[in-house]
């Protein structure tokens, strides 16, 4: 019941692409909870043609898993009364194939690279950044316009007062495409502009009669500084007032929400920036989907997102296999298979995505494109998370116009505090120390990293619910969302194997007493579990570095996880055995310290 | 009785279809409700805006852009000439004069004294959108499209590449397990829309585009055969635009697989027929699969819709396995038990008991089935 205008009871659903998710919350002993979850397909597209359908049935199945009354009729009960209804509902959404935008700026590795930062941060998919510099000619960048047909156009450019020209011209090439948006053709395609206040006029007279044009403070107002916070919030708002409207069922699904539907990776990232900001910590997210991977970080108080739109498990798994190439996947692979067979099983997954591995075979496979996807999408985003913020006291103008391309990323895996994991290959594996290994291999931790992975991937219902109610958002996300693997311990350098690496002294909560010296190239696991933790005094070799410097001891206190702590002793940078024979031993050896699959 | 959804591919002996005939934008319907149109009928037209080209006069003459409007021979809305001057300084007494030409016809957009641009926009590029299929038009969108109804055989393929095509159904093989081999395809095949059984190989498939086959139907096509066809990896399954002379269809997967008996002695009963085939194949939310349209506007209708394959699946269905291990094995259900079951992999999954083509019973995940005919 509603108390005092407390929020007890609060509902938060998902529509994803095929799947609604919805999640019950409930106040519970003075502390947010989860209760169930439940799910329905997502209902966008014919014969249905209304969303609120999937989302009444996912409900309903959270109705009828937790007993709780949530619905009357087709109706939310709301507030809550008594044992019955919700004090808060809220959603979001990435139905559809979620917010796709094309963005502009005047130089493609300052107004652009920061216009495209703006997009990525408030969930959308950027099909093309258009730059003065991009080296193509204006009929290609209208054409390019015209063929993609985004849902909308941030246009940036040029710092307040500077000069007016490029950025007017970039509008000139809008203006010339006359876009039209991907959905519908009854309505003008939204276009924001976050450029130069000194251009807005002439922008105006290109753009008003063409397009549904607003106008917000500038992205970029100085050289040295981004202003990204109004161009994400107008991307939410035109999101919903333009694209969300076109979508069928969203007008309803709209009237029911207490607070605006937000795109589901926007809401991810906006759980993420809170955790991070309330801990102080350093964080890497990865949420690997069908078609889609999308890479969260939160470095120097920076957050930065990147969606590799084309690495995915299933609708995009031949493309991991074209980008990373059919020997990168295979070297994960314990055993040997000709690549015909490869390339047409991959190919058979892409045109049958909702398959699952049956054959243990099979489920090594799969893991070993998840690694490449992984990887490939941390490469990505790790080259775009050059963020301003960190150095901008220091920086000149001739280093900020060089920060893009020398490119000193934020993502420092040694100051990484967690690395969380979501998505099925992750959030789904048979075994967690499958998801643990999988996500050592690919982002390759550095020192001390606490590993976790998202239970039944709730964090975009999470991170809606941070907007409204951190308090809720941040209990549950702790409780109930992650599954702590452990803490994994890796020193940099490399040696030759059998060599000296680290030497571990602890004593285990069992009372095992541990006094090991770990040779270079294994992996180790020692029981720690959830909620337990140990002092542990970590001395690197020579030559090797938890962080405090080359042969540095480090004292500090490691926090357990369903898999334990973890010890990584291959060396970074890592480099499997070329030697095909020795490669699949190493693989088997280090898969069975971790117990990840059955004998 | 114990049932189960699974994804099915559609094939249906008989059935009424709707295709809807689109302009990407606005324009023209030419034809009228109730029109009987053929696959080549242009049924709709527009012009796209022609292309539009900048050329920054300001620069060219090396003068502020205000001073634009003072050298400009042509002001908006005027056509303009390929080659043929747009801007003339005045020079020195006459003398020195600098000229800029069009790079093209069309007309002159607009002019900038911001910026010192011109824009020019080159002529309209007519687009004509055609029937696709004999049928009949029972909708007209205005200015948009049509909506044309047919009636006759329909069968999706599982991928495709290439985009629409017509052509007379010629069957190649004696069999649904045979393989489309180069020796089987000759001059005659030209135009048609080649049925195979299995497999096509590459050098199967390089013979029927130097023929001039429209189209090849058959099981499976190995993955690196369709990089050399391509030219690239495919990455993401959206196909339909490629410019390939042959559209292919893949009825099953990669790797040669017998196509199902049910497709395949469909097609050989519609052989000297006329077909529409399309390519495309677009797997993410919105799910396209390659197709095969087969007009017969005088045959009978069947009561129901026809189709077949498309929703429950029960004990004593058919199916294929559609992954590893028995992938490509066809079988019968014998059971549905509805408790989640631990596969060798460790994943909990619903799951099916299949008695196996070769006689052997086995339990396979739900997922990994889909249903057939015959």
């Amino acid at each position: 019941m509603s108390e005092n205008g407390k929020i007890r009871t609060i509902v938060a659903t998902d529509c994803g692409s095929t799947t609604t998710k919805a999640i019950l919350i409930k106040l519970i002993d003075g502390e947010y909870r989860l209760v169930v979850r439940g799910e329905a397909p997502t209902t966008v597209e014919a014969p249905f043609e209304d969303v609120t359908r999937g989302v009444l049935n996912a409900v309903r199945e959270v109705e009828e898993l937790s007993g709780h009354t949530i619905l009357d009729g087709e109706t939310f009960i709301h507030p809550s009364e008594g044992d019955r209804g919700v004090d808060l509902y809220l959603s979001t959404s990435s139905a559809g194939g979620g917010l796709q935008m094309m963005v502009a700026g005047v130089v493609k590795s300052m107004t652009a690279e920061s216009a495209e930062r703006a997009a990525l941060g408030a969930g959308a998919i950027v099909m093309d950044v258009l730059a003065s510099n991009d080296g193509r000619l204006p009929h290609e960048q209208i054409e390019r316009i015209r063929h993609l047909r985004p849902d909308m156009i941030l246009l940036s450019g040029g710092i307040d007062g500077g000069t007016v020209t490029h950025v007017v011209e970039l509008g000139q090439v809008v203006a010339a495409a006359d876009p039209k948006p991907r959905l519908g053709m009854g309505y003008n395609l939204p276009v924001i502009y976050a450029g130069n206040v000194n251009a807005r006029g002439e922008v105006d007279d290109l753009l008003k009669e063409k397009t549904a044009l607003s106008m917000v403070d500038n992205l970029r107002p100085v050289l040295e500084r981004e202003n990204l916070g109004p161009a994400r919030e107008e991307i939410h708002e035109l999101f919903m007032e333009h694209v969300m409207a076109q979508a069928p069922g969203y007008n309803k699904l709209m009237g029911w929400t207490d607070s605006p539907i937000m795109p589901t990776p926007g809401a991810v990232g906006s759980i993420m920036e809170t955790i991070a900001e309330r801990r102080g910590i350093e964080v890497v997210g990865v949420d690997i989907g069908g078609a889609t991977t999308d890479i969260f970080s939160v470095f120097q108080h920076t957050f930065n997102r990147t969606v590799s739109a084309n690495l995915g498990m299933s609708y995009s798994v031949s493309n991991v296999l074209a980008e990373a190439g059919i020997e990168n996947v295979m070297r994960w692979v314990p055993f040997k298979l000709p690549e015909l067979a490869v390339r047409n099983r991959i190919k058979n997954k892409m045109i049958r995505p909702t398959t699952v591995p049956q054959s243990l075979e099979d489920l090594k496979i799969e893991q070993a494109i998840a690694r490449e996807a992984l990887r490939l999408a941390f490469i990505q985003h790790k080259s775009f998370a050059v963020g301003l913020k960190g150095v901008q006291q220091e920086r000149t103008i001739s280093e900020a116009f060089s920060q893009s391309s020398s490119g000193e990323t934020l993502v420092n895996m040694m100051d990484l505090d967690i690395l969380v994991g979501s998505g099925g290959v992750l959030s789904h594996a048979p075994r967690r120390q499958q998801a643990a290994l999988m996500m050592i291999d690919a982002f390759l931790p550095e020192g001390i990293t606490q590993l976790a992975v998202d239970s039944i991937f709730m964090m975009p219902q999470l991170g809606v619910l941070a907007a409204v109610h951190e308090k809720a958002a941040t209990e549950v996300f702790e409780k109930d969302c992650l599954i702590y693997l452990g803490t994994l311990v890796a020193p940099v350098g490399t040696s030759q194997e059998g060599k000296p690496c680290l030497k571990i002294e602890t004593t285990l909560p069992n009372g095992t007493v541990v006094n090991d010296d770990i040779p270079f190239g294994e992996m180790v696991v020692y029981p720690l579990g959830v909620d337990e933790s140990v002092k542990a005094k970590l001395t690197p070799a020579k030559g090797f570095n938890l962080g405090e410097g080359a042969g540095k001891p480090l004292e500090c206190t490691l926090t357990g996880g369903v898999v334990g702590l973890m010890v990584d002793t291959r060396g970074r940078p890592f480099e499997l055995p070329t030697d095909e024979h020795k490669r699949v031993e190493k693989l088997e050896k280090w898969a069975k310290a971790f117990d990840a699959y059955p004998a | 009785m114990a049932h189960a959804y699974t994804p099915g591919l559609r094939v249906s002996e008989m059935t009424v279809l709707r295709k809807e005939r689109r302009l990407p934008i606005k324009g023209d319907v030419i034809v009228s409700k109730g029109d009987r149109v053929s696959s080549d009928t242009v049924v709709a037209r527009t012009h796209l805006p022609g292309n539009v080209r900048l050329v920054n006069v300001a620069s060219k003459f090396g003068l502020p852009p205000e001073d634009l409007p003072s050298v400009m021979t042509k002001k908006a809305g005027d056509p303009i000439e390929k080659e043929k001057p747009i801007a003339v300084t005045k020079g020195f007494f006459g003398f020195f004069k600098g000229t800029v030409n069009s790079p093209c016809d069309g007309t002159l957009e607009s002019i900038s004294t911001i910026t010192g641009q011109v824009i020019l926009r080159e002529p309209p590029m007519p687009i004509e959108v055609d029937a696709y299929v004999d049928g009949e038009v029972v909708e007209v969108f205005e200015n948009e499209g049509v909506a044309i109804e047919v009636k006759g055989s329909f069968i999706q393929g599982i991928f495709g590449v290439g985009g629409e095509r017509a052509g007379e159904i010629c069957v190649a093989v004696d069999g649904p397990d045979q393989k489309l081999e180069a020796a089987l395809l000759d001059e005659s095949m030209q135009g048609k829309v080649v049925i195979g059984g299995s497999h096509i190989d590459w050098d199967g498939f390089e013979k029927a585009m130097k023929i001039g086959v429209n189209g090849i139907v058959v099981g499976g096509f190995d993955d690196p055969d369709l990089k050399k066809l391509l030219g690239k990896d495919l990455g993401v399954a959206i196909t339909g635009s490629e410019n390939i002379a042959t559209t292919l269809i893949l009825t099953e997967g990669f790797g040669a697989m017998g196509m199902a008996g049910g497709t395949f002695s469909l097609l050989k009963s519609r052989e000297g027929k006329k077909a529409s085939i399309n390519g495309a194949t677009q797997i993410r939310a919105g799910v396209m699969r390659p197709e095969i349209v087969i007009p017969m506007p005088d045959a009978e209708l069947p009561a129901g819709d026809g189709m077949s394959s498309s929703g429950g699946l029960e004990i004593g269905s058919s199916i294929r396995v559609i992954r590893e291990p028995h992938f490509g094995s066809l079988g019968t259900v014998t059971g549905l038990p509805n408790d989640l079951q631990k596969m060798e992999s460790e994943s909990m999954v619903r799951v099916l008991k299949v008695k196996l083509a070769d006689g052997s019973e086995t339990v396979l995940p739900r997922a990994n089935v889909e249903m057939i005919e015959g």
